[in-house]
Parts: structure tokens; sequence; C-alpha cells
């Protein structure tokens, strides 16, 4: 299912897992998992999971994981105002130095900004992310969060979760399952980042 | 980019690209001095050793925190308690450190050159503190944090130094990385602590303060080394006070709202009046601040693991 324009997601990353291996680009595509739709289908589907299971919006605030769960979050955000007609406060979070691998591996990740300019304490968070595998961002995401303050809920809401955890970590929202095998890649490719709106399976070569 | 240095001990050496990524780094970094929790897990387990040789509160205890912010544990070896008082040599205290596997010093030496001497020995990253009149690059690196804070940048701002320019490793670091970065800088202090000769610096030197102060962006007073006024260097504090120290009336002459920045500690009432380093134009409680932010991003460059490269 090869098609014209795949590369451009391609190119406009350079991947890194958290499990320390540089997958800088070096996958070929086999499969497009999520086009335009499907991903706008997906964020509406959970955008309406994540008011539906915290019976509304009281104490709802969006965290996105960067890069990509930037973007993912400021959708679901958006979504949600045009459905419940409120504006959820959204942070965002650079788990960069909260790593497990830092003294591990050979490229030293550049430290981004974490703004979340709200106070946490007592609120449901929403943590949003592009895709869940190792569950190692996930795990130092949680870390960030509780040096933030005290939130009485924390949960999960992915594009994707590719399976494969290393730890006891799980979604609870989730775009698509898509089960993988460890020589694949997920590349997701977002408008905001990437200038392309799609999600690509790709084998390592 | 790659960052692949173990050790900081000028900025001779840095490149524009390597200072920016240093202060792009401090960015997030003081976002975590603002937080209720100050900890960060990061360097657990890295050991850091303040080996300060000269008497310093500040930079000791800025440097000290950063590291205890990202995690890592910090010993002091401050020459008073040390064995130094017993006659040993720096190059023996440098390999009891290295015995000791340590993964930075941070030194402070009234010799110049003495970081560096430490980092060829050691396997151990080192940041200078300040090596005698040579360089203290983590100063000038915060102080371009805080310019860059206010300003927005470098490119064509002016910049003055006034003071004791000939005995400061603040004012030399400065102006080797600010001209890199592109900014204009101009030296003022009278001419027996800033001889013709500091031209080398390749930076506009003068000797009358109220002519470069117009269209100043940010003006920066060096403290005055009070001890320099016995050996005859300038003829009595007063007289220093009336030519080159600044004051609210003085710092309109810039015509803008200029910057008022002091690497501390003040003698106030003499390079600067109170009235200016407590007025809303003065950024001197920022810059210490923002010491603690520049100096926890350069440790976690220098051993917060990958050293081959950095990705984004």
């Amino acid at each position: 299912m090869l098609y014209r324009g795949m590369y451009d997601c391609l190119l406009s990353q350079a991947v890194f897992s958290l499990s320390g291996k540089v997958i800088a680009m070096e996958g070929t595509p086999k499969n497009r998992i999520m086009d335009e739709d499907g991903i706008r289908r997906a964020i509406s589907r959970i955008s309406h999971e994540i008011v539906e299971k915290n019976k509304g919006t009281d104490k709802l605030v969006l965290i996105g994981i960067r890069t990509r769960g930037v973007p993912l979050a400021e959708r679901i955000k958006k979504r949600i105002a045009e459905f419940e007609n409120v504006q959820l406060p959204i942070g965002l979070l650079d788990i960069t130095l909260y790593r497990d691998d830092l003294s591990t591996i050979d490229v030293q990740p550049v430290i981004h900004e974490t703004k979340v300019p709200f106070s946490i304490e007592g609120k449901t968070v929403i943590l949003v992310d592009d895709v869940l595998f190792t569950g190692r961002t996930a795990r130092a995401a949680l870390d960030a969060l509780i040096d933030l303050g005290r939130p009485q809920k924390i949960q999960l809401a992915v594009l994707i979760d590719r399976g494969h955890r290393e730890l006891p970590i799980r979604a609870d929202y989730v775009g698509k399952n898509v089960p993988t095998s460890s020589r694949e890649i997920i590349s997701v490719c977002l408008e905001e980042t990437d200038g392309t709106e799609e999600v690509l399976l790709l084998e390592k070569s | 980019m790659k960052w692949k240095r173990k050790d900081l001990l000028d900025l001779e050496n840095l490149t524009a690209e390597e200072i920016k990524h240093i202060l792009h780094t401090a960015i997030p970094m003081k976002e975590i001095l603002g937080r209720p929790i100050k900890k960060l897990p990061t360097l657990r387990g890295k050991s850091v050793v303040l080996l300060f040789y000269e008497s310093s509160t500040r930079t000791r205890t800025s440097f000290e925190n950063a590291a205890k912010i990202l995690g890592a544990d910090t010993t002091n070896f401050s020459v008073a308690q040390s064995s130094v008082n017993k006659g040993e040599s720096l190059l023996d205290t440098a390999k009891t450190l290295q015995a000791m596997n340590v993964d930075l010093v941070i030194v402070r030496h009234s010799s110049s050159g003495s970081a560096e001497f430490l980092a060829d020995i050691l396997n151990a990253g080192v940041i200078n503190g300040g090596d005698g009149q040579h360089a203290h690059p983590t100063q000038a690196l915060l102080d371009y944090f805080t310019i860059q804070d206010h300003l927005g940048g470098f490119e064509g701002k002016k910049v003055v130094i006034v003071g004791d320019i000939l005995h400061s490793r603040v004012a030399r670091s400065n102006v080797v990385g600010l001209k890199k970065l592109g900014a204009e800088v101009t030296l003022v202090g009278p001419p027996t602590l800033l001889p013709p000769e500091m031209k080398y610096l390749g930076v506009k030197i003068s000797h009358h303060l109220d002519q470069e102060l117009p269209g100043a962006d940010a003006v920066m007073a060096l403290r005055l080394q009070l001890e320099r006024q016995q050996s005859g260097l300038f003829p009595s504090i007063r007289e220093y006070s009336k030519l080159y120290g600044l004051n609210k009336e003085r710092i309109k002459l810039t015509g803008k709202d200029t910057i008022v920045m002091h690497p501390g500690p003040m003698n106030r009432g003499v390079e600067i009046a109170s009235d200016l380093a407590d007025s809303v134009q003065s950024v001197i409680e920022e810059q210490v601040t923002n010491g603690v932010a520049v100096r926890m991003a350069l440790i976690y460059l220098l051993i917060g693991g990958g050293t081959v490269n950095v990705v984004d």
C-alpha cells in the first residue's frame, strides 16, 4: 500500500524511542494505518469517551506530552468545546528530564519547556500522547506530573496503542489498537508538527 | 547539532550555536525553579564536587542548588577545612577526586588556567567557576540569559560594561561571548583599570561613561574591588563613584528602558547607587535566579548522558 507522499511524513521526523534505540528514519513504509478522516474520528470518539467516563467536564484538565501529544490535546479540547461548550485548561509536558535512560543513550535529547499554567491539585488530568509502546514515556510523564502537584486522577489517552509494554501501564482511551512486531515502527504524522496527517506502519530496515 | 564537550572552561572555544543551545536549555530549567517541588530525578546517582579555593557565596550556592535540583549529590571541598591547608597540591587533590570517581568538578581558583589544568587530568567533567583573571563563563552565560530574556536577542544590542575591567574575569568572559552573539559591546573605566592594551578584546573602549550611555540597551556595573584603591589605581572612591558610578539620573542618559545589571556582590553607593539597584530597571535579582537555571542547563548538558549527538 505504498503511495506518493508517504515519504513526506517520514522525512519530517527523526524518531527515537524511549527504550533508547535511535530509529532515525530507517524504516520502509509498509502500511497506512490511519488517514486524515481516521484520525479525526478517533479524536472525536476519545473526546466523547472522556466526557462520558468522567460524567461531564468538571475538574478535567488536558495535558499533552511533547511533541505530538500537544496538538492531539488541543484537538480534544476543541472537540469537547464544540459539544460541551466548555474550554478545558490545557498544558504541555516535556518529560526529557524524567527519562530513565538518559545515562545510557548516545544522543542527548533537547529539553523543552513544560507549561502547565494552572494547578493540577485535585484535578482529573487527561494525559495525551500519540503512541503507547513500552510505557516508559507514560511512566516518566506520571512522575513529571506528580512533581507539579497532586491530581485526584490521571487518565491516559493515546492515538495508537501498539503493544509491547515493559511496565504495568495501560491507556484509558485508545484511538486504535495496532498489533505490531518489534521489527515495526509506528510513525504518527500530524499537520501541526509534520505537515501531513496520517499514521504509518514501517518496517525497520 | 553536536554537544561533545566534557568541560566548560571559557567561552573562547564555544560557538554561538553552542551558547544558544545552553541558553535554550536554561529556559525549561527556569520553569522548574518556579515549582513548589524543585527536585528532578535526572542526575540521580551522579556526584558533583565543588572545589572552591577562593571565597564565594553566590556562585557556590548557585551551583550547589542547581546540581541538587537536578538530583545529583554534591560535596563541598572548601579549602578552609581541607587538606589543601596541609599543603596538598592541586594535582594531588585532582588525583584524589579522580580516585573517588566523581562525575563533575566545579572549580574556582585564584590562578588563571587552573580549570583547564584540572580538565586535562580528570575523566570527570570540569566547570570553571572562575579562575584568576581569566574567565568566569557561567556568570557570562547567566548575563546572556538575562539579556535575552529582556531584550529578546543580541543582534545589534548595545551593552555597556563599566568598572574595573582589568581585573574582571566577568567582563572578559562577557565580552568574548557577546561578540559571538552579535552584540555591540563598549567597555568603560578609568585608564588605570582599562588600559589601552585592552583593545585586544576587539571592542570599543572608553573612559567617559556619560558619552557611552546614550542608546545603551543594557548597562552592567562591575564590582569595584576596594583593595585596588590602596594600590593607587584610582585616587578616591568618591571620585570613582562620581565618574563611573551608576545612578538613577545618569541612567536616563540612555534614553531607553535600559536594563541595569551587576554580577554581585554590590558596593552600594560606589559603582551603583541604592535607588538604581532597587529600581524596576534593575535585573540584579533576576540574574541570581537565572544563574541557577543556566547552571542547571550546563550541568545537564555536561553529565546528563548522551554526548555524541543532540536530537530534538
